[in-house]
């Protein structure tokens, strides 16, 4: 597959992109399993951006004489112990869960890319000393260093997207300035530069496009752990705050009366499960597609 | 070899420093002090507390201050246990902690190696498939929710086995150790799948099977030497990663760890103490990771040679 995407390049440069990309499309749609993960991404997706229309009871909705009850006609996933629809939780708190999961992966991106791209390019004494700090970072037992963000600057939502970015940025900085490191000694960037030029423009244009296979799969591998951070980080009651609600959160509530109501814990352990296991599916599949010379097996 | 270490211990000393300072500044900017949470304590009594510790000063000597003790190896007093200084409670809770951390990694190496060999044996078959499916749910199943559900089912369902506690009851590390040891079981079982698959296609192991090895002296003999290095590098950030998790298996199973004390401490603002676990934990995780490095160097013949070579 290697070779044929080379032999492309050489014949015809100009097309080299599209036919990569449609290379890497048809690679991906004969994996079954990532693309059940797409499919089920969107879908949860979807339903997390139309939850006002589609949940099938209010967010904060009440019933108290109802209290818990287990999975019925009228609640498909049961009642939680004020009986609220935990249907509607769900969805409602997926919405968080997916809002985090991405923009906390866009802030990882946007440092990690730049950060490994300028140093990549630049080499010597600045490389060195970026990437050292990107080695003392990653050295932060970084569990403890959010668990302290969160405590010490109270448990808002911008901050935990700072936390996680924070954090989950330095393997992506690492992916890039390997990426950029072999990518400079290409013709290609010694035509742009003999060209005239500027540096941001040769990094911008002709150097982070041809690294986007790797960023790209690597991203998609980073949602699902930032979504696990974020539950994480939500059941040990740094994270969301109620009346907002995550998965994490409405987990950690589950492990409060599971011993009683069972299904409190199940359904949204489920509804997590099952976005990680799309996202990583997806992510596998990516990296077969994208980037065949990096895949494992 | 000795090169390689030397240079990354070395490299270990300004990390250690830029954890302290990070850390130090960030307990720091942070609103409310040590003393501040205390139900209201007289004005006189906070300024003597604060000339005590110290916290009178401006920020730069207490920074310095804390560094020229730490070089002399003295962590100083905890501001919320008066009387104990930090280093006996470290000492006093890491314990329970590590023997956590090796019980869970001891269920993750065994039951990763064994899943990633058998898999890695007959690829793409149905012996292939079933460990890897079953990896891929260890790895998707966060341990705040394993944990858990292996109590409901375990512990209060089947009653096999006590849901909580620590060396108080027979099997009570049972459960702990499974639901911190799942993930990265499934991690090393993917990863040892991965490099078996290299190395079982290489030409030595052909010759190998001509000199008519039995399949099993292959594996565990030529196979898995070159086939674990990318284990063995793993095996230190799963150690941070675990420490880290200890945090919330501790919680779950109501383990009296470092873990629990730590969160605790941050909650207090009982800044010797955040700064003391953290360089702690810092540490740990920094000669982990120099170990786990330098095994998988040694286990390696071409890094190794590489090495010698390479003097840049």
């Amino acid at each position: 597959m290697e070779t044929k995407s080379k032999s492309m390049s050489e014949k015809d440069y100009s097309e080299e992109n599209s036919s990569l990309w449609k290379d890497a499309w048809t690679r991906l749609s004969n994996n079954k399993l990532a693309l059940l993960g797409l499919v089920t991404l969107v879908f949860f997706c979807i339903i997390a951006f139309l939850a006002p229309w589609i949940a099938p009871y209010g967010y904060e909705e009440q019933n108290l004489i109802l209290g818990a009850s287990p999975p019925s006609y009228q609640h498909l996933l049961g009642t939680d112990i004020f009986g609220r629809d935990m249907l509607t939780r769900i969805i409602y708190g997926g919405r968080v869960s997916l809002l985090v999961g991405f923009i906390a992966t866009s802030v990882a991106l946007v440092i990690g890319v730049s950060w490994g791209a300028v140093a990549g390019y630049a080499g010597g004494k600045l490389d060195a000393f970026m990437m050292r700090l990107v080695d003392i970072l990653y050295a932060l037992p970084f569990m403890i260093f959010i668990i302290l963000l969160m405590v010490v600057f109270g448990k808002n939502l911008l901050l935990l997207f700072f936390a996680i970015g924070a954090v989950e940025w330095l393997t992506m900085a690492r992916i890039v300035r390997g990426q950029v490191m072999t990518l400079k000694k290409q013709e290609f960037i010694e035509a742009a530069h003999s060209m005239g030029l500027p540096k941001q423009i040769i990094i911008v244009r002709h150097i982070v496009p041809n690294a986007i296979g790797p960023i790209i799969v690597y991203a998609t591998l980073t949602v699902p752990n930032v979504m696990l951070l974020e539950a994480f980080l939500s059941f040990l009651g740094l994270g969301i705050q109620p009346p907002e609600s995550s998965w994490g959160l409405l987990i950690n509530y589950g492990v409060e009366t599971m011993e009683e109501y069972p299904w409190l814990l199940i359904f949204p352990g489920l509804a997590l499960t099952i976005t990680l296991f799309a996202l990583n599916f997806l992510g596998d599949g990516l990296r077969d597609a994208l980037d065949p010379k990096t895949s494992k097996d | 070899m000795i090169r390689f270490a030397a240079v990354r211990l070395l490299q270990a000393i300004p990390v250690l420093f830029g954890v302290i300072t990070i850390t130090f500044i960030l307990i720091h900017s942070a609103p409310g002090g040590p003393f501040s949470a205390d139900k209201a304590v007289p004005p006189e009594v906070l300024i003597a507390l604060e000339e005590k510790y110290d916290l009178n000063l401006p920020l730069w000597q207490q920074y310095f201050g804390y560094l020229e003790d730490f070089i002399s190896g003295d962590f100083g007093p905890s501001f919320k246990y008066p009387g104990r200084n930090v280093s006996e409670l470290i000492a006093s809770a890491f314990p329970t902690t590590a023997e956590l951390a090796l019980y869970s990694m001891i269920v993750a190496i065994g039951i990763g190696l064994f899943a990633g060999v058998v898999a890695a044996m007959r690829p793409n078959s149905v012996q292939d498939y079933a460990p890897m499916s079953l990896a891929m749910i260890g790895i998707c199943m966060p341990s705040f929710l394993l944990g858990p559900l292996l109590v409901l089912i375990f512990g209060i369902y089947l009653e096999w086995l006590p849901i909580s506690g620590w060396n108080s009851l027979p099997g009570d590390k049972i459960l702990p150790a499974i639901t911190l040891g799942t993930g990265y079981a499934a991690y090393i079982a993917r990863l040892t799948r991965g490099g078996m698959l290299d190395i079982l296609s290489q030409d030595y192991i052909r010759t190998a099977r001509a000199k008519g090895l039995s399949e099993i002296v292959i594996v565990c003999k030529h196979g898995l030497r070159g086939g674990l290095i990318p284990v063995v590098a793993f095996l230190g950030p799963a150690f941070a990663g675990m420490l880290g998790g200890s945090f919330v298996v501790e919680t779950i199973f109501n383990i009296p760890g470092l873990g629990r004390f730590y969160v605790q401490a941050a909650f207090n603002r009982d800044y010797t103490m955040i700064l003391g676990t953290t360089i702690f934990f810092a540490a740990l995780i920094v000669s982990f990771n120099l170990i786990s490095d330098i095994l998988a160097m040694w286990m390696n013949p071409k890094l190794r040679q590489k090495d010698l070579g390479d003097e840049k």
